[in-house]
């Protein structure tokens, strides 16, 4: 039932007689003529049906949610709660910097932590999102090149298993996308990206670890043949996670870099964000950087904005962008100090590798048995589709019945029915065999009956939804009968 | 193996061309390219009076899973785009053929379809995708 | 080890699982001369005891001031239900609802937040989201150019009452794709957009954008201008208040026609100020355009038995299918925020929301008159504002306003950097959540500031 439903007129007013407010400073033309027709429903009534609804949710406080790129780890409380205490909610965006030396001291030391781990000469956190991050990297760079005169840059490379974010962002900065094949060994194709590199190069997007789930072992190569042609490398930080403290972008050769704070460190989903995506560069990008950024001078922290930036590429949203995650992140990083920045991605890629090494076991393909896997893993089910006929999405549906979140589903679009598996570093060893054992039973049951598999999920609150009459028959906003 | 009407014109794309008695094309996509894209959801059909290249965009298929680009297979001016299909996307994937198709089109030259391929190559085409 | 769980005897039997003898084993395809890294400059882990500590002491630094500044941000009373619900760890800890039958409870929430501002903007249909205001009307400058078919030009009319951080913005997002933002200047009596501002052959333009009420605070003549737009073959980008939209006419009745497109900052709708975010933007249209507008939409479908249920549509668009053809590249979007709307707005209904309007405008009134009462402070403007209004005073504002940090209140938002022309102007803004005495706080610390300023004659630095 929706809250709409359980409205009823007149029930704000209550048993006595309303006062009415009605602004009367404002002139009647500027008015709207009818209520704007809310729901009407007692504090009760709100509080019992937004409680039933978030029950209807799996999330990682309740459910194990392996969701490959997305780095579903567990989300400390002190993060939450140290991030929300009252006088950083309270803060007004463009109250007076004396009144906000607390704030901008997390986020400076944030900024330094950042530029430490990941290897870059500056880092500016104020991206509101991982995509956010993305587009604030190309438009530097073609800033740079600007910058330098050299406008015939205007193609950006792009592998074929990258996130769609990435050709989409270079598209917004003004640039075309030429895709690169992947190998079958998983990594960039070298020998092809010799091939369309050139001077209409503006930069290539890498993501590594990729979304294939391995470490691109001829980064150096990759880095070395972009540089000479006069590109710049773009480092997509969605699997920071795998490499944290062991390798770092800047060491790779990437000018420039996002992070994804909600997945490497740990800041809530949601239910599809806020997120955050700092951006990290190397000195000949530092002067583009966008704007607002934090400063210490001396004992007092100040903002950095277009003034003391000239040739920053601007601001990404009204204000600082999404502060209270940046601070959930600060916490969380001070919580793990260096040494446990490590673990994040030992553990990470020990659970990860496990859960691959025991898959196979049970019988599954994997996409890259002979890789090494990072903090995640691709299992193919090509040939149970063929030879069942149940596909990846039914896998992935029964799992939901089993009380486990689906890994990622068809995704990258160059493996054929692909689950993407990340465990992260959070999961024990005994939820993780659960999984597996899980997964062997629904490999079973696609022998046995598979119809268990087409039909589900049988236990929760819908069955299979039906996706085209969604998209034929649009229905985005509920209407009185 | 998908239907491949003999007497059509093929692109790469896997759009199908029909000559017209009035010397005009009609252009849709394939029997073989609605079953990839599945069930559609919405089709973007082009006004009269636009001119094309080949190979611009001329009109998107949008299924639950994809949204793809049609493109131009000749030179020409659009006459008409299929209205009904903007309440009728399904009739792309029943009829794909008939009345599925998306957009007629005045070639700037009659002789440019020899170009395109016959149902022959275009069988090819399709087997040699199987694998 | 801070949220690692694995036994030493675990990690022991991994290791044997896979056939590796240690951890740094599993790291062997990352080339060595890379491997040699160190990290030193990040501080060792600390308790949460310590942390929390830490974090209370820099919480108390920032204190609590009486603050008059408005700006985009505005500090509204959020009833306690709204977050101890939106931090659930069933909200909390969920992702996007790519598996929509493990996700109906955030998708029906989502459906109920497009219904609620889909009503309160008097459109058709809302998205699931966009980052915040600013970005949000990014956004809706590439969708107008997308989606008006009959401009050919790429030009935008964007009038100087839009918050200055908001042209920013949107220059910095869509200065790459070749759009040209026309800036039309304000009625110097009025401060709003007159007919003497609009162009008299403003030749071929994609969409105007309509503020309202506008960054001073002042109503525009949204009829007229709506009119004017599509009288030309414009779209109209209104930019609106969500708080103010419980009681002005709505976007979508703007003129014969209403707006195109509406969008703005959904943070007055119980989302804490946070020092700027996160916020959120919120972005409505009319059906047509639909399929042109950016981020995650949710609609109602059936399942397999015929029972209703919620699920990510009109994904095709999105970035993630469509790569670079994608309407945006928008990913993740502000969920967790909306769910905090969704709640507010449940809670409060229409009522509430009407209420708390009406009430920030009765303050404001009052607090202006108060204010404009004092020997040298003015109203700049002529025309009725909302809950924000420009004041002009005749000493160096500068002085003005750090005297009244000295004694922990924030006078308003200086335009002195934004807005030039306007000398020693200030944006003052009292909400719903200023009592009589708070307003009362501000006008005598005011008085007394002024008054030593007359008789000193000169600007003495006071000393905080």
């Amino acid at each position: 039932m929706l809250i709409f439903e359980q409205s009823k007129a007149g029930r704000k007013d209550g048993p006595g007689k309303r006062k009415k407010k009605q602004g009367s400073a404002i002139p009647k033309n500027f008015l709207r003529k009818q209520s704007a027709g809310l729901p009407e429903v007692s504090e009760l009534q709100a509080v019992r049906h937004y409680t039933r609804l978030s029950q209807k949710n799996f999330s990682i406080d309740t459910h194990f949610y392996p969701l490959g790129s997305c780095t579903m780890k567990y989300n400390p409380r002190a993060c939450n709660s140290l991030a929300m205490l009252p006088g950083f909610l309270n803060r007004h965006p463009l109250s007076p910097d004396m009144f906000g030396q607390g704030v901008m001291a997390c986020l400076y030391e944030l900024q330094e932590m950042l530029k430490e781990v990941t290897g870059m000469n500056a880092v500016s956190l104020t991206p509101a999102a991982g995509a956010q991050g993305e587009f604030a990297g190309m438009a530097m760079i073609r800033a740079y090149h600007d910058a330098q005169g050299d406008t015939a840059r205007t193609e950006v490379l792009v592998p074929d298993a990258a996130h769609g974010t990435n050709p989409a962002s270079a598209v917004m900065c003004g640039y075309t996308v030429r895709e690169i094949p992947t190998s079958s060994n998983g990594d960039v194709d070298v020998d092809e990206l010799k091939k369309v590199v050139g001077p209409q190069t503006a930069g290539l997007m890498l993501t590594n670890p990729s979304t294939v789930g391995v470490f691109d072992r001829n980064i150096q190569e990759i880095s070395s043949t972009v540089h000479k042609a006069g590109g710049l490398l773009y480092y997509d930080g969605a699997n920071l996670n795998a490499i944290l403290g062991k390798v770092r972008p800047g060491d790779m050769g990437f000018d420039v870099i996002h992070m994804n704070l909600h997945k490497t460190f740990s800041t809530p989903h949601g239910g599809g964000g806020p997120g955050a995506g700092p951006v990290g560069v190397s000195e000949r990008l530092t002067p583009f950087l966008p704007v607002p950024m934090v400063a210490h001078d001396g004992d007092e922290y100040r903002w950095l904005t277009e003034k003391d930036c000239p040739q920053t590429i601007g601001r990404l949203s009204a204000f600082m962008g999404n502060t209270g995650v940046l601070l959930r992140a600060y916490v969380y990083a001070r919580l793990l100090g260096k040494e446990g920045m490590i673990r994040v991605s030992e553990y990470s890629t020990l659970n990860a590798n496990y859960m691959m090494a025991e898959m196979k076991k049970k019988g599954f393909d994997l996409a890259y048995p002979d890789r090494r896997a990072t903090h995640e893993f691709i299992v193919t089910m090509k040939r149970q589709a063929k030879e069942l006929g149940t596909n990846t999405m039914d896998f992935a549906k029964r799992l939901l019945d089993y009380g486990f979140h689906a890994p990622t589903t068809y995704f990258p679009l160059l493996i054929p029915e692909c689950l993407l598996i990340e465990p992260t570093e959070t999961e024990d060893k005994d939820t993780l065999d659960a999984f597996i054992d899980t997964m062997e039973k629904i490999l079973k049951e696609a022998q046995e009956n598979p119809e268990q598999l087409k039909d589900a999920p049988h236990t929760l609150p819908v069955r299979r939804l039906d996706d085209v009459r969604a998209a034929r028959e649009l229905d985005l906003a509920w209407k009185a009968e | 193996m998908s239907n491949v009407p003999v007497e059509l014109k093929y692109t790469k794309d896997h759009e199908w061309v029909r000559v017209m008695d009035d010397g005009n094309l009609m252009v849709g996509i394939t029997e073989h390219a609605q079953d990839l894209l599945g069930d559609m959801v919405f089709i973007e059909t082009p006004e009269a009076g636009g001119k094309f290249e080949p190979g611009q965009e001329v009109a998107v298929v949008e299924s639950v899973k994809a949204a793809s680009d049609v493109y131009c297979p000749v030179a020409g001016e659009i006459i008409e785009g299929n209205e009904a299909l903007a309440d009728a996307p399904e009739t792309v994937n029943s009829e794909p053929f008939e009345g599925g198709w998306l957009f007629k089109l005045k070639p700037d030259d009659a002789s440019s379809i020899d170009d395109l391929m016959d149902a022959d190559a275009y069988q090819e085409l399709l087997a040699s995708e199987e694998h | 080890m801070p949220f690692i769980p694995h036994t030493e005897k675990e990690v022991k039997e991994m290791l044997d699982a896979i056939g590796v003898s240690s951890i740094e084993d599993l790291f062997d395809e990352i080339p060595p001369e890379l491997k040699a890294v160190s990290i030193d400059a990040v501080p060792s882990t600390q308790s949460e005891m310590d942390v929390s500590r830490l974090m209370m002491e820099r919480a108390e630094e920032d204190g609590r001031q009486l603050s008059f500044i408005g700006a985009g941000a505005y500090e509204h009373h959020i009833p306690a239900a709204v977050w101890e619900l939106t931090t659930r760890g069933e909200f909390y800890t969920a992702y996007t609802p790519y598996q929509a039958e493990a996700s109906q409870g955030t998708l029906q929430l989502l459906y109920e937040y497009q219904t609620m501002m889909s009503r309160l903007n008097g459109l058709d249909v809302s998205n699931a989201s966009l980052y915040d205001g600013a970005s949000g009307l990014a956004e809706a400058v590439l969708m107008a150019v997308r989606a008006n078919r009959k401009s050919k030009s790429k030009k935008i009319l964007m009038p100087k009452t839009v918050h200055p951080h908001y042209r920013k913005t949107v220059e910095a997002i869509v200065n790459k794709q070749d759009i040209k933002l026309e800036i039309l200047d304000y009625d110097a009596t009025g401060g709003h957009l007159s007919p003497e501002q609009l162009p008299q052959s403003p030749g071929d333009f994609a969409a105007l954008v309509i503020p309202q009420p506008n960054f001073f605070g002042v109503m525009e003549d949204v009829d007229m201008l709506t009119d004017w737009a599509h009288s030309h073959g414009a779209l109209v980008i209104a930019v609106v208040n969500p708080i103010a939209l419980a009681l002005l006419q709505p976007p979508g009745e703007w003129g014969e026609n209403g707006a195109d497109i509406a969008c703005g900052e959904g943070q007055p709708l119980g989302i804490p100020l946070s020092s700027g975010g996160p916020y959120y933007g919120f972005m409505c249209c009319k059906q047509a355009l639909v399929r042109q507008m950016p981020g995650r939409i949710i609609g109602k479908t059936l399942d397999m038995d015929g029972k209703p249920g919620y699920t990510l549509t009109l994904q095709a668009r999105e970035q993630h299918i469509r790569r670079s053809k994608a309407t945006s590249n928008i990913c993740t979007n502000q969920g967790l925020m909306i769910t905090a709307s969704t709640i507010h707005m449940a809670i409060l209904g229409a009522h509430g929301l009407e209420e708390a309007a009406a009430t920030s405008n009765e303050n404001t009134n009052t607090l202006i008159d108060k204010l404009t009462a004092l020997p040298g402070v003015e109203k700049v403007f002529e025309r009725p504002v909302f809950h924000e209004a420009v004041l002009k005073f005749d000493t160096p504002l500068k002085d003005v306003l750090r005297a009244l940090n000295a004694q922990n209140l924030i006078g308003g938002y200086s335009l002195e950097d934004e807005y030039p022309e306007l000398d020693n102007a200030l944006l003052v803004c009292a909400t719903e959540t200023k009592t009589q005495a708070d307003i009362d706080t501000y006008v005598n610390h005011l008085e007394r500031i002024l008054s030593k300023q007359e008789t000193v004659k000169c600007p003495v630095s006071p000393k905080i």
